[in-house]
This record gives C-alpha cells, structure tokens and sequence, in this order.
C-alpha cells in the first residue's frame, strides 16, 4: 500500500548485523500529518528501523527518501537538519546541562535554527507543551522518569521537525503517567504533525494510530488501518507465538 | 553583556595590567618564573580549551610547539620578527586541521597515540631534512629580551582568554558542551560532531606554535631534540588537569603551583625528573580526577546545602 505524496517512504531497506538481518526488504510509506504505529513484538526490528531513518545506522541496502529526496547514506547531523527529530528507547538526556539548555541542544541546531533568546523562547514553549516549565531550570538529574521522557520529546519538537520518530516512548510509565502521556501524544497529533510512534500498549497504538505497520523477524507482515491490523491473524500469532494461535 | 560579565572583565583587565608590571620589578629570577608561569598558562589553557569539553587528550602540544620556534629560527633570516609569530599560528592551526580531519572521527585512545607521535614525526622529518641539507641547530639570534618574551606571552594570554571566552557564549561552545555529555545525541539534534572538533582543536594548534615562536629567542639554539620534547605535551595535560578543564581559569590555578613545584623537583632531583613526572601524572588522576575546580565545586556545594538545611 503507498501513499500519495508522502513524507518518508522507506524501499527495500536492509540492515544486516553479521549473519543477522535486523530489518530485511522494508518499504512503507508516512503522509503528512499522519501517525504511524511501528509495532511488532520485541527483537523484530522497530529500533533499527528507526536507527536507519535517523541515521544512527546506514541501510546495508534499500534507500530511505523524506519527501522524495534520498537520505540514507547522510550522516545523522544532516538528517536532523532536514527535519527528522527522534527520541531514544533508553532516554538520553545531556547531564550538565538543565532542563532548558537540554531542550535549546534542539532548538539551536535543529531543523529550524535559532540562537540566543529566539532559542531559548522557542524552548520554553516546548517546555509549556510538554508541562515542564516550572522545572526549567532544574538539573536533568532531579527529574522523576516522566519528566525525563518530556524532556527529551520537547528536545525532540524544539527544532520543529517534519518527521518525528518516538521509540517506546511511553514504555515504563505507570499508570497515571501513561494517561498523561498518551494524551500528551495526541495533542502532538492534533497539531497536525507526523510521526512515527513505535509502541507496545495497545491502548495508545488504538487511539493514537491512523494506520499501523506490523514487523516480525526483520520483515513486515501486515500493514493498514489499526483496526484492521490487530484484528489479522498473522499479527495475532506473530505477538502470542504460534502455539496459541 | 550582563553586569556580572563586565565586571569580571574589568577584573580581568587590571589583573592583567597588574601582571604586565613584573619586569619593571627588576628581578630576573621572578622574570624567568613569570615567563615560565606564562608560557604555561597559555599552553594549559588553550589546551583545556578543546580537551576540557571533548575528553580527547592531546599530546600534540610539543609538536605544535617546535613547528612555532622552527618557524621563528628559520624565518627571522629572512621576515621582520613581529610577523613570525602570526605565520607560526597559521601552520600550527593548518596542521591541527589536518591532524583533526584525520583523527577526530576516531576513538580518543587513537588521537592520544596520534598526537603523541605527531611530535617525533615533525621532529623525524626535521632531522632528515637537516641531514639531507647538512646543516645542525639553528641560532635564533635577536635583541628581543626576557621582558619583551614577557609581555608577548601575557598578550596571548589575554586573547587566549578572550577567545576562550567568546567560544563558551557561542553556538560551537554551546554544540561543544553537548558533544561532551553525549556525542549521539549531538548527532542527533543536528550537530555536526567532527566539524565542531576539528575548529576547536585549531586553536590549542595555533596557541602553542605562537608560543614556540615567542619563546625561539630566550632558547638561542633550535634542534629539534630540544624544540620538540614530549615532556612539554604532558606537563601541559598535567597542569591542566590539576588545575580543572570545567572552568576558564582552571588551568591557571593548576599552573602556578606546579611551576614551583617542578623548579624544586628539577633542582632537587634532576636526574629523575621524568619519572617524578609520572608519579605526578598518577597521584593527580588518582586523587583530583577533576581538579582544584571540582574541589572547589564540591567545597561550595557543601557550604550551600549546610545553608539550606540552616
Ligand atoms: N547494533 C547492533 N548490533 C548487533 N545486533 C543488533 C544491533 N542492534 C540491534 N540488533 C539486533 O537486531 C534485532 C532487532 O533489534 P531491535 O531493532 O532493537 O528490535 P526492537 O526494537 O523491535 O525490539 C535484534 O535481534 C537485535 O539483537
Ligand atoms: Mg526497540
């Protein structure tokens, strides 16, 4: 299934790690304001798809394009430039740094580049949508777990990316959180952006998905509307293992 | 500019005013110090000025050091004086450049080997070419004294200073912090990682050959056995470290009682010094991993938590 006109497609990608092959023969494709779900159970490749969009890996083969201009191969810097911003499985936060100087790394040198206090406004309000800015200028290190997942999703928007790539970003939470966070997500996704959301909970991937794209193995085994997704067989069988199908 | 920096500026203008006065006090032995004290400085603090934020250690510094007096022993033949030491900062920065662009991509234990060797790679060639040439040591003979030495190397020292201090409020100082805490993540928020450090590097590469070529005339004789020593790379990486590479002024508080300490050590023991040297190196890794800057840091946070719960 190919969309028309879109934002990301990804053709043929490949990447091998040794004899294993982590993402094998990928395609799909993002629209414009469209979110995305990226799921599959654990090991079938989602990061390193990721990896290959945000150039923290090159494709061993295949070619990623963001709006029809070929990426792979760029270095990350110059993938984030272009306008692809993405959060970490394992939050990376900068530790010397506080909270605001954390979310101006994006701002600074991000898709869209400000300096002085251009970028530190531009930060802060990232800071308000995310609901951080009272602890502006608090050490990184005295943030509870939720708090550090804003502050890299508001590093992430900072630079106002076109693509926005979150990986397990709601993984971890408790259930309080979880709400906040999902509702967090949607606000994203009601401001009209794109994203590609790799995600476990189901609840999330159902109200927040338009369209779904299922990874098993390093291959893609289903792909179309959420709904239509995780009622599939296959899908079914590839989470709960074959047995229980 | 807020208040706070302009202050600190004005202070550090009258220090350095203050500083500038030594030589009229008229004592060559305070003089020599206040050379060697200088020189120091100005090398440890342009050092920390890239190893502080980056964690790459540096043992280039003598190499950088012997291509300055060699640009000085070999041009005053031909060049008036005052414009040799600003063609030894652009060699020194050329050849940065091409030691980063081939080095900083890879992992810092590779660019502490690189740039230790660079120094007896430099030296290796200048011997070669003097052997082709048959010539031996070049006499750098001048009317430049220890004062004039003196006042040059408190000049740099202040522009050392003031470039530290426009690179830490700009976006690469900024860019610099963030690939200090987590390179991946610079990548990621659009940094160009291996750029940033190369234009960094230049400038511990162009401060000490500046500083090789000011100092050529209070040497006399150049051969590069003595221009290129590698004691001078790691008793830079020592004073630094001593002193901290978090702050600006770190450097300097490592510096100065080093200095002393090593004119005691090499009057006392001047057969051993190298391995005193060693024994400094571990005991300062050991026990100051960051520093009197970190001992201070700590120091102050104490006294603040003591107020808070207070
Ligand atoms: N850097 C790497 N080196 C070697 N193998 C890797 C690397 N990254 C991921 N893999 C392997 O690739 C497969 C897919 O991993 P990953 O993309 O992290 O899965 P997911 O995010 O879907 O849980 C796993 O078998 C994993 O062990
Ligand atoms: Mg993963």
């Amino acid at each position: 299934m190919t969309v028309a006109d879109p934002v990301l497609s990804l053709r043929g990608a490949t990447r091998r790690f040794g004899g294993l092959v982590a993402v094998r023969d990928f395609d799909f494709d993002v629209g414009e304001h469209e979110v995305l779900g990226l799921i599959g159970p654990n090991g079938s490749g989602k990061s390193t798809t990721l990896n290959l969009i945000s150039g923290a890996l090159k494709p061993t083969s295949g070619s990623i394009m963001l709006r029809g201009r070929t990426i792979s191969g760029l270095p990350a810097q110059e993938i984030a430039r272009r306008g692809i911003a993405r959060t970490f499985q394992l939050v990376r936060l900068l530790p010397s740094l506080n909270v605001l100087q954390n979310v101006m790394a994006g701002a600074v040198f991000g898709h869209r580049r400000r300096w002085g206090h251009e970028a530190e406004a531009q930060a802060m309000r990232m800071l308000e949508k995310v609901g951080l800015a009272r602890r502006a200028h608090a050490p990184v290190g005295e943030l509870t777990y939720i708090d550090t997942k804003r502050v890299e999703l508001a590093r992430t928007l900072a630079g106002e990316p076109k693509v926005l790539l979150l990986d397990e970003w709601l993984a971890g939470l408790n259930p309080t959180e979880l709400e906040e966070g999902i509702s967090l997500i949607r606000a994203l996704r009601d401001e009209g952006r794109t994203i590609i959301l790799v995600e476990h909970v189901m609840d999330a991937i159902r109200s927040l998905c338009d369209r779904c794209v299922v990874m098993s193995s390093g291959a893609k085994i289903a792909e179309g509307s959420t709904d239509e997704v995780l009622s599939d067989r296959e899908v079914i069988r590839a989470y709960l293992g074959d047995d229980d199908a | 500019m807020t208040g706070t920096e302009a202050r600190n500026l004005a202070l550090a203008a009258v220090a350095f005013a203050v500083v500038a006065c030594l030589p009229l006090a008229g004592s060559a032995y305070w003089l020599a110090i206040g050379v060697t004290i200088a020189m120091y400085t100005v090398l440890a603090t342009s050092w920390a000025l890239f190893s502080g934020p980056t964690h790459y250690i540096s043992l280039a510094t003598a190499a950088f050091f012997g291509v300055g007096s060699y640009t000085t022993a070999i041009g005053i033949e031909h060049l008036p004086y005052w414009t040799l030491p600003p063609i030894a900062g652009v060699l020194g920065a050329v050849l940065a450049a091409l030691v980063g662009l081939a080095t900083l991509r890879l992992s810092g234990v590779y660019f502490v080997i690189f740039t230790l060797g660079l120094a007896e790679l430099v030296r290796q060639v200048i011997i070669w070419f003097q052997n082709v040439s048959g010539t031996k040591g070049l006499y750098v003979l001048t009317s430049i004294t220890e004062a004039h030495i003196f006042w040059q190397l408190t000049g740099l020292a202040a522009l050392v200073y003031l470039v530290g201090w426009a690179i830490w409020r700009s976006r690469l100082g900024f860019a610099l912090r963030i690939i200090g805490d987590d390179e991946e993540v610079a990548r990621h928020s659009g940094i160009n990682t291996a750029g940033a450090k190369v234009l960094l590097f230049m400038v511990p590469g162009a401060v000490a050959a500046i500083t090789g070529a000011i100092l050529a005339p209070r040497y006399v004789y150049i051969e590069p056995a003595t221009a290129f020593t590698p004691m001078l790379s790691f008793q830079v990486v020592i004073m630094a470290l001593l002193g901290g590479t978090s702050r600006l002024w770190g450097p300097l508080v490592g510096v100065i009682p080093f200095t002393f300490l090593w004119e005691a050590i090499s009057a006392s023991f001047p057969n051993q010094t190298t391995l005193l040297l060693g024994i400094c190196f571990l005991l300062i890794v050991y026990l100051l991993p960051k520093g009197f800057v970190g001992l201070l840091q700590a120091a102050r946070k104490r006294v603040e938590t003591r107020e808070a719960w207070a």
